[in-house]
């Protein structure tokens, strides 16, 4: 059992910078930190190859141990919203597409104070149908509800009004009919005990109610579109003609706030277009560049039409900064060397590694050669659950579901938030995956998946004697090609999986520049992904059209909200691995992985280098930690259709892969029954080198269980021997020439 | 759909010889069959100490329940903890017990 989790401030540091530590502990009082240089963090024992090394730093101690909370759950804060505190008779009002109507209670729009309860909330109430609850701060407290519950993923016009001078209350509750579904409406009446909420405190808050505690609870599944509060009650006529109307302030005096989401998409910004500017913003990342209630499917993208991308959609599970209290913090010295690092956690019986990055200091290498950490990739799959949730993972990867200690803990825990990889509870799939939380499988001594195989690689630099700096996809992100052009060689990590275009465009430009790529991975360069300016830490994916995914990406909503970017794989985008490092994933299968044989082009002399001590018939990484075999998990071909350079050496190319592996679904438009490794000549991996115009080159081996065939054998093998040879080669100074 | 015959004893001692598979197609249709049950109240292991500890436990219905790990059913080799979890869901598939063959180096010490 877990007792003690936390993570840092950031994920990538250089020296001088502030790293801030926040640990949470449950049932311990007490627990201790120290610094560690994490060299290998694969600790199964029967490999002997866990390694890390303890580093003085004033941190190191003894610390009183505490509980931190999160929450989950997205929402929409209007803080301070003066002209509601003078609030006498109202209509409320929005679309709503509720995505999950019979789960409880959930508020859609309130202004309301919970521990002397005055004010209004209009909510779906327990039976999922909508109510507006009232109360006048004496403990009179009110509720009318239609009585007719919600349906599921349909759009309704909701409004509820209340009358100061007969106390009475109005609820209308509308489904606009469709060409084959018949409208339906509801109408309610009630008395209501109202009072404004006179606390200036108190935000108006929209797909949630505040708790009692001072927090927020009852968070709504679904979609809002331009809510409105009026000074006075509206006719139902009226309220209909509000709701269409996206300048609301023209055409009503006594409108208070009228919020158009279609603003500031990719901000958490929210706009109130009305006379009162009672702008807000959205807490923990719900989706934005939605379809609103008008969509007509004539543009497929929020930018195209932002007036049909009106709405919002809330999660109770969406999640994005936990915020928690910071235990100690430390200032990377001067002198500490560029590498991964952790402040280890410990307490009586269970430790945590709060893993960070160490990068040289800015503007400057330390190395001839940069580890490219993959955090973009570290962060899609941060906290992933489908081992818990997804009813196919067992057959799609060919297992028995096998937890370890992370995994249970985050069973029970659903507020540590999700992935990309997970769909929310509402079945909707997720978009956006931060860092600002314990992540718990971003650390060494967790499964070898995502983060932990990378330090197989690690592990080898360190063993072969190979200097190396550490930086990673956020610094690729924010400087581009100047950051890699202070190394003679990058070599990436077993599954650099997503990509900004802004790294995109990094490497192409390091690679025109004479850089040395060296892909020791599978499953790279696949999928876009984008990084807010405004809100760092997270990323965000759109899983258009196909590829490996556990989840479909809703149509019409393809575009990325950070940048109006169209989302999902490269190749898709025009822009295929194979024209950036060669080769592009094909295939994937998790029970046994193949291994490689040189092909006649490995003869050419222009790859003598890398087969330096092969043998012409040696099988090469018939062994390895990851399926028995270097080619596997998931692995990538070359295509000169898809970019693969003409001049491009296809070295060696991988048999013996499994039934159980898989042509991925870009590469098959049409399923049929011989799409496995057993019988498809397709699935394999190409080892594939070729040399760049300007002195560089590029290596890439296509495949995620490469790097876990480094450490076999104490790191003596065909496999760390080759990829030294293309890593020694790829640190010398002399120029690659271009075949003639 | 195909459909486990639970007179087919012979495919649990199959699996009982190789539970890491390749499996012949019978076995693996049983397999993927088994694979393919609710998640709630689903048998698993959960790793307990990495490469040496493995416990059966049951997936919970609801978010936020704690996995339950099953009295007795902690193993010292992996393959013996994924003979457990197949012969648990075979019963559940099937309403028939099967005595599974071969658990070695399991031990029967509570979790």
């Amino acid at each position: 059992m877990k007792t003690i989790v936390g993570y840092a401030s950031a994920w990538s540091v250089a020296p001088g910078d502030t790293l801030d530590v926040k640990v949470s502990t449950y049932g311990k009082e007490r627990y201790t930190a120290e610094l560690v240089r994490v060299v290998c963090g694969d600790d199964d024992p029967d490999r002997g190859i866990y390694r890390e090394e303890k580093v003085a730093a004033p941190f190191a101690g003894d610390y009183p141990g505490r509980t931190q909370t999160m929450a989950a759950g997205s929402y929409v804060v209007a803080p301070d919203p003066e002209p509601l505190r003078r609030l006498a008779g109202f209509t409320v009002q929005a679309w709503i597409f509720p995505t999950t109507p019979l789960a409880g209670e959930q508020g859609l729009i309130a202004h309301w104070c919970a521990r002397s309860p005055r004010g209004f909330a209009l909510i779906v109430d327990g039976n999922g149908a909508l109510a507006l609850r009232t109360g006048d701060g004496t403990g009179d407290v009110r509720e009318t509800g239609a009585g007719v519950a919600l349906a599921a993923r349909r759009w309704h016009l909701v409004s509820a009004s209340f009358d100061p001078e007969t106390g009475a209350v109005r609820l209308h509750q509308t489904t606009p009919g469709t060409a084959v579904e018949a409208g339906h409406a509801a109408t309610a009446a009630g008395r209501g005990a109202y009072a404004p909420v006179a606390d200036a405190s108190a935000p108006l808050l929209m797909a949630a109610l505040p708790s009692e505690e001072g927090g927020v609870r009852r968070h709504f599944n679904g979609k809002i579109d331009r809510p409105r509060v009026t000074a006075r009650p509206l006719s139902s006529d009226e309220v209909v003609a509000l709701a269409w109307d996206p300048a609301p302030h023209e055409r009503e005096a006594a409108l208070v706030a009228g919020w158009d989401f279609s603003r500031d998409i990719g901000r958490a910004r929210v706009a109130d277009v009305g006379f009162n500017a009672l702008h807000g913003h959205t807490v923990n990342l719900p989706s934005r560049g939605v379809k609103g209630f008008n969509w007509t499917g004539r543009e497929q993208s929020w930018r195209h039409a932002p007036e049909e991308y009106g709405a919002i959609h809330f999660h109770d599970d969406d999640h994005y900064d936990a915020g928690w209290e910071t235990d100690f913090s430390y200032v990377v010295p001067d002198d500490l060397a560029s590498g991964v690092y952790a402040a280890r956690l410990g307490t009586d019986d269970d430790e945590w590694h709060v893993t960070f990055f160490v990068r040289p200091p800015r503007g400057a290498a330390t190395s001839r050669l940069a580890f490219l950490a993959s955090t973009a990739t570290y962060m899609a799959y941060a906290n992933y659950r489908w081992q818990l949730r997804e009813h196919y993972a067992e057959v799609a990867e060919t297992y028995w579901t096998t937890l370890d200690k992370g995994d249970a803990f985050l069973q029970e825990h659903p507020e540590f938030g999700l992935s990309t990889y997970d769909t929310h509870f509402d079945g909707s799939g997720v978009r956006y995956s931060s860092r600002l939380r314990p992540v718990l499988n971003m650390a060494p001594k967790t499964p070898l998946w995502s983060f932990n195989p990378d330090t197989h690689i690690l592990g080898w630099l360190e063993e072969k004697g190979v200097g190396y700096d550490v930086i990673t996809d956020e610094d690729l992100h924010r400087e581009g090609a100047g950051l890699l052009r202070r190394y003679r060689a990058v070599v990436t990590g077993a599954h650099p999986e997503y990509h900004t275009t802004r790294m995109w465009d990094g490497l192409r430009g390091y690679l025109s520049r004479g850089g040395r790529l060296a892909y020791l991975g599978g499953n790279g360069f696949i999928w876009r992904c984008a990084f807010s300016d405004e809100m760092p830490g997270v990323v965000e994916l759109r899983r258009a059209e196909d590829g490996i995914r556990y989840r479909d990406e809703e149509p019409g909503e393809y575009d990325l909200e950070f940048t109006g970017e169209h989302g999902g794989l490269w190749r898709r985008l025009g822009m295929a691995p194979q024209a950036l490092v060669g080769v592009g994933t094909v295939a994937v299968g998790f029970d046994r992985s193949g291994f490689y044989r040189r092909t006649p082009e490995s003869f050419d002399r222009r790859v003598a280098f890398v087969f330096d001590g092969i043998g012409d018939d040696e099988p090469i990484g018939d062994f390895g930690f990851l399926g028995g075999g270097a080619s596997g998990s998931e692995i990538d071909a070359a295509d000169p259709l898809l970019g693969t350079p003409p001049h491009a050496l296809v070295v060696a190319s991988s048999v013996g892969h499994s039934a159980d592996t898989w042509l991925v679904p870009d590469e098959t438009g049409f399923h049929h029954s011989a799409m496995d490794g057993v019988q498809n000549p397709r699935v394999k991996a190409d080892m594939t080198f070729f040399e760049t115009p300007s002195g560089g080159a590029v290596f890439s081996v296509g495949s995620i269980a490469w790097a876990g065939s480094l450490p076999c054998d104490g790191y003596d093998n065909n496999v760390a021997r080759l990829s030294e040879n293309v890593l020694r080669r790829f640190l010398a100074p002399e120029p690659f020439a271009m075949p003639e | 759909m195909y459909e486990i015959d639970p007179s087919r004893t012979d495919l649990i001692e199959e699996f009982d010889r190789n539970p890491g598979g390749p499996h012949g197609a019978e076995l693996a249709l049983a397999v993927n069959r088994l694979r393919l049950g609710p998640m709630g109240e689903r048998f698993i292991i959960v790793c307990t100490r990495r490469g040496r500890e493995w416990a059966v436990g049951r997936m919970p219905t609801a978010r936020g329940q704690p996995v339950e790990l099953l009295e007795g059913l902690v193993f010292d080799d992996y393959a013996a903890a994924a003979r457990e979890v197949f012969r648990l869901r075979w019963r559940a598939a099937t309403g028939r017990d099967a005595a599974s063959r071969g658990r070695s180096g399991s031990r029967g010490t509570a979790p």
